[in-house]
């Protein structure tokens, strides 16, 4: 009469054992299933909530720029440009459509057909999310502080460790001069 | 054992709710909701009524700020399309039977440039506007007692849905002995029989789109549904999650028990 | 952890590890070679129960924290932020909400058990009393808990419990007030109560791995009350015990669920759905379920004073079983006589909570009219708690102490697998 844990996984005399050992094997498995299907609601808590995926979208007045100026609103917890390009700003960028590019994109990809005086970009550098300031750098563009980026003047990173272009945000013009973004 | 727990807590269950001690005050009438038990669901037409009755009719007095327009087109809501759902990649924001809805109805807002108060269309991501801006007004406007909102008036009365439909149903002449101030009024089913709302629906005051019959039990069950709708809006999940979960606790519990049985054989105990 | 360890490392890694920091040693001997009382019928699965709600308190607890803002302009939208735009916050509060309550009637069943089978009785004090350490942290995680939410009850509990402090003498006032942060109820006693309720279970998971440390040593009582002598009394806890405890929770998990999916509000009050208003009380305060009795038995006491005493010192009367039985057989299954006495006290407990929740001065049975006794009628929910207190009382500090001394037990089996001819099996 000596039990050890043992046992119970020995096939005792005149059992199947195949029957025997398929139970318990459907019982843990059961056990695991379960188990992991309900790590996930503890896992999607996590993921933005309905009011925060709802965040309205935001509307701006473009006629508050002037030209060479920009403004920075936040959007969606994030800082936002909208830049209003001078002709030579926008001149330079198109000059450089076709130097080698680390994340080559022409300048008329980056803004809305003939509104190529309005830039927006989300202010988030590529490399590590500081936000650059306007103007720096050895482009004329964006210069982010942290870790030493260079942007030019159509937000295409051209010099330092940012992977990307400042990115373009979904947005329409509602007219000439309002902008919805998101 | 178990049997037993369950009768226990059944039993701690009755005991729960409070003693009416009112004289005179009935309790809700019982209606047959699509929405009572395990495999209840909402009756998305009555709902749709229902969001009608709240905004023509309760909305001028009674906030429900918890709500949002974009709530409508969710899953179980009273505008719920298939089609924006997070199955097509969209949102309830996108739906344009939610988005006609929020337009028509203004929401206070602050002018981006200047700072001034200003009111505008609403828009799917806008929770219901209050009818008064603050709870002083609320009360100034109403015989110094504020409206309750009525985001969760159908989880926050014992009776719930029934309550309110009652209720709704239940204004009439005084019981024998009450006396009523002006603005007070008499209900056989709120606690005391005294309340300061005055009979809010009549036969007809909203036109139905679905051509039902606009009596006032018709318009009582429906806002009353309505409510039970934004006071518990993910019920149909809750409920759609209770099932699969119930089948697998069930089987696994049969899978236990037979190992159970098996690791036990032979061994007196 | 009686007698030597059967741990035998099985590869390299685990030999090195074992000569290290032997904690698959730890686990092989607590929980897998550790000798169990073959006779453990379905009551004691309820110590493995209440390690599934712990758990499940804990992990449900720590998420919704992450979306619970402790403010008392923002504590009760912050909830329904939860429950309406939180993915599967519904699930995590409701399983929150009702866990405490599972968490409870898992208790209730568990310290029963122990008083039934006499599982406090020599040597088992300590891991009693630690039990009742636990017990008593339980009950302020809930109240502390319950206030979270910054509803009507929540508030108007939080009043109503915290000025019961103010009944002692002299430093009754400075408790209350250090209590609350201020001159009531506010912003300062939610924020503390918040972080309380954060702390606390963390005690009790302290404790709990005390109490089974405590378990391991003395080793589990049994139906018969009678130690273990030989291993033809005992079963290695795995397979044995761990399917079972299994299978039990399993079936209490469908009772969870249960109230979770289909009764989510069921064990709740309707009051907490609306906002906290210092200036308004609902009509009927009544704090959960499992707090009841000990309400009854406060309210029973017409003084302030003496009903809050009578309160603590029904709960010390718990903690001081051990002492106040003098039987020197453990298992009720031998002693008919304190079997009677012992289900007259289930009786009075639960009469104590329907007590708990009614107005004292209703009638009892409706329509009957009694004569007018000191402050009530005869026939008022406040009479009968007087009655049923008087039993709770009566049973810990008359019943335990001369019953053992007076009563014929029936003759206890020399050893567990050889109970006794016509042992009463009945639990």
């Amino acid at each position: 009469m000596a039990h050890t844990a043992v046992d119970a996984t020995n096939p005792a005399a005149g059992d199947d054992p195949s029957r025997r050992d398929f139970i318990h094997i459907a019982a843990l498995t059961a056990a695991a299933g379960g188990g992991l299907a309900a790590i996930w609601p503890f896992v999607a808590q996590m993921n933005p909530s309905a009011d925060t995926l709802a965040l309205a979208s935001v509307e701006y007045d473009l006629t508050k720029i002037e030209p060479a100026q920009q403004v920075t609103i936040n959007w969606r917890g994030k800082p936002l440009f909208i830049r209003n390009r001078t002709p030579e700003q926008i001149a330079a960028a198109v000059k450089d459509d076709h130097a080698a590019l680390r994340d080559p994109q022409t300048d008329a990809e980056r803004h809305k057909e003939g509104k190529a005086q309005w830039l927006v970009l989300v202010g988030s550098c590529t490399h590590l999310g500081c936000v650059p300031t306007v103007g720096g750098g050895e482009y004329g563009g964006w210069f982010c502080p942290c870790h030493g980026s260079h942007y030019d003047t159509s937000g295409r990173i051209r010099k330092g460790p940012a992977p990307k272009n400042l990115a373009v945000p979904d947005y329409a013009f509602l007219s000439d001069t309002k902008v919805k973004i998101g | 054992m178990l049997r037993k727990v369950t009768l226990l807590a059944a039993a701690l269950l009755l005991v729960g709710g409070p003693a009416l001690a009112n004289s005179g005050v009935e309790k809700p009438m019982a209606v047959d909701f699509s929405f009572e038990g395990p495999f209840g669901r909402f009756d998305q037409a009555q709902l749709q009524r229902g969001y009608k009755v709240y905004r023509e009719v309760c909305a001028a007095c009674h906030s429900m700020s918890m709500v949002a327009f974009r709530n409508l087109g969710d899953p179980g809501g009273p505008f719920f399309d298939p089609k924006y759902s997070a199955a097509t990649g969209q949102t309830s924001n996108d739906n344009p039977v939610v988005k006609a809805l929020a337009a028509d109805t203004q929401v206070p807002d602050i002018d981006g440039e200047t700072g001034d108060a200003i009111t505008r269309p609403a828009t799917p991501a806008d929770y219901f506007p209050s009818p008064f801006p603050n709870v002083i007004a609320a009360k100034a406007g109403n015989g110094g007692i504020a409206p309750p909102d009525l985001s969760l008036m159908a989880k926050a009365r014992e009776g719930g849905p029934e309550y309110i439909a009652s209720l709704l149903q239940g204004f009439g002449p005084p019981a024998h002995g009450v006396t009523l101030a002006p603005g007070q009024h008499y209900n056989r089913y709120f606690p005391g029989g005294v309340i300061g709302m005055a009979p809010p629906l009549a036969p007809d005051k909203v036109t139905f789109d679905d051509g039902s019959k606009s009596t006032v039990k018709q318009q009582a069950e429906d806002v009353a549904a309505f409510l039970m709708w934004a006071a518990e809006p993910h019920m149909e999940a809750r409920k759609q999650m209770g099932f699969s979960v119930m089948i697998f606790l069930i089987l696994f519990s049969g899978l236990l028990y037979a190992s159970y049985r098996r690791v036990w054989r032979g061994e007196s105990h | 952890m009686s007698g030597h360890s059967t741990y035998e490392p099985k590869n390299g890694f685990s030999r090195w590890l074992d000569a290290r920091l032997p904690v698959g040693r730890l686990v092989w001997d607590s929980f897998v070679d550790y000798p169990t009382p073959r006779n453990l019928n379905y009551w004691w699965t309820f110590g493995g129960i209440l390690s599934l709600c712990l758990a499940v308190q804990l992990i449900t607890g720590i998420v919704l924290a992450m979306h619970y803002t402790p403010s008392a302009a923002t504590a009760f939208n912050s909830v329904e932020h939860i429950m309406r735009d939180v993915n599967y916050g519904w699930l995590l509060r409701y399983m929150h909400a009702n866990g405490a309550s599972m968490f409870f009637i898992a208790v209730y069943i568990h310290m029963l058990r122990g008083v039934y089978y006499g599982s406090y009785k020599s040597p088992r004090e300590v891991l009693w009393i630690l039990g009742c350490v636990i017990y008593l942290l339980m009950m302020a995680t809930a109240f502390m808990g319950y206030v979270l939410p910054w509803g009507q009850m929540s508030f108007h509990g939080a009043v109503v419990i915290t000025n019961l402090l103010g009944a002692f003498p002299v430093v009754g006032d400075a408790i209350t007030t250090l209590l609350w942060g201020g001159f009531a109820v506010d912003e300062p006693t939610l924020k503390r109560f918040f972080s309380l309720h954060y702390l606390l279970p963390f005690m009790i998971a302290g404790v709990v791995i005390l109490h089974v440390w405590a378990l391991h040593v003395v080793g589990q009582n049994n139906p018969t009350g009678v130690e273990p002598k030989s291993k033809a009394d005992t079963l290695p806890f795995t397979p044995y015990a761990t399917v079972k405890d299994g299978f039990a929770m399993s079936l209490f998990v469908i009772l969870f669920a249960t109230f979770v999916f289909y009764l989510p509000d069921a064990l709740g009050h309707a009051d907490n759905y609306i906002p906290a208003n210092p200036l308004v009380t609902p009509s009927h305060i009544v704090p959960e379920w499992y707090f009841l009795p000990f309400y009854a038995i406060l309210r029973a006491i017409p003084d302030k004073l003496m009903g809050v005493l009578a309160m603590f010192g029904a709960i010390a009367c718990i903690f001081a079983l051990p002492w106040l039985d003098t039987s020197k057989v453990k298992s009720m299954r031998y002693r008919p006589q304190a079997r009677l006495y012992f289900f007259i006290f289930l009786v009075a407990c639960v009469i104590l909570g329907f007590c708990g929740a009614k107005l004292p001065d209703d009638q009892v049975i409706p329509g009957l009219e009694t004569f007018q006794l000191l402050d009530s009628k005869l026939n008022s929910w406040v009479w009968l708690s007087r009655v049923a207190t008087l039993y709770y009382f009566a049973y810990f500090l008359l019943v335990m102490p001369l019953l053992g001394l007076f009563e014929k037990p029936l003759p206890t089996p020399e050893t567990i697998s050889s109970p006794v001819l016509g042992g009463d099996k009945k639990d």
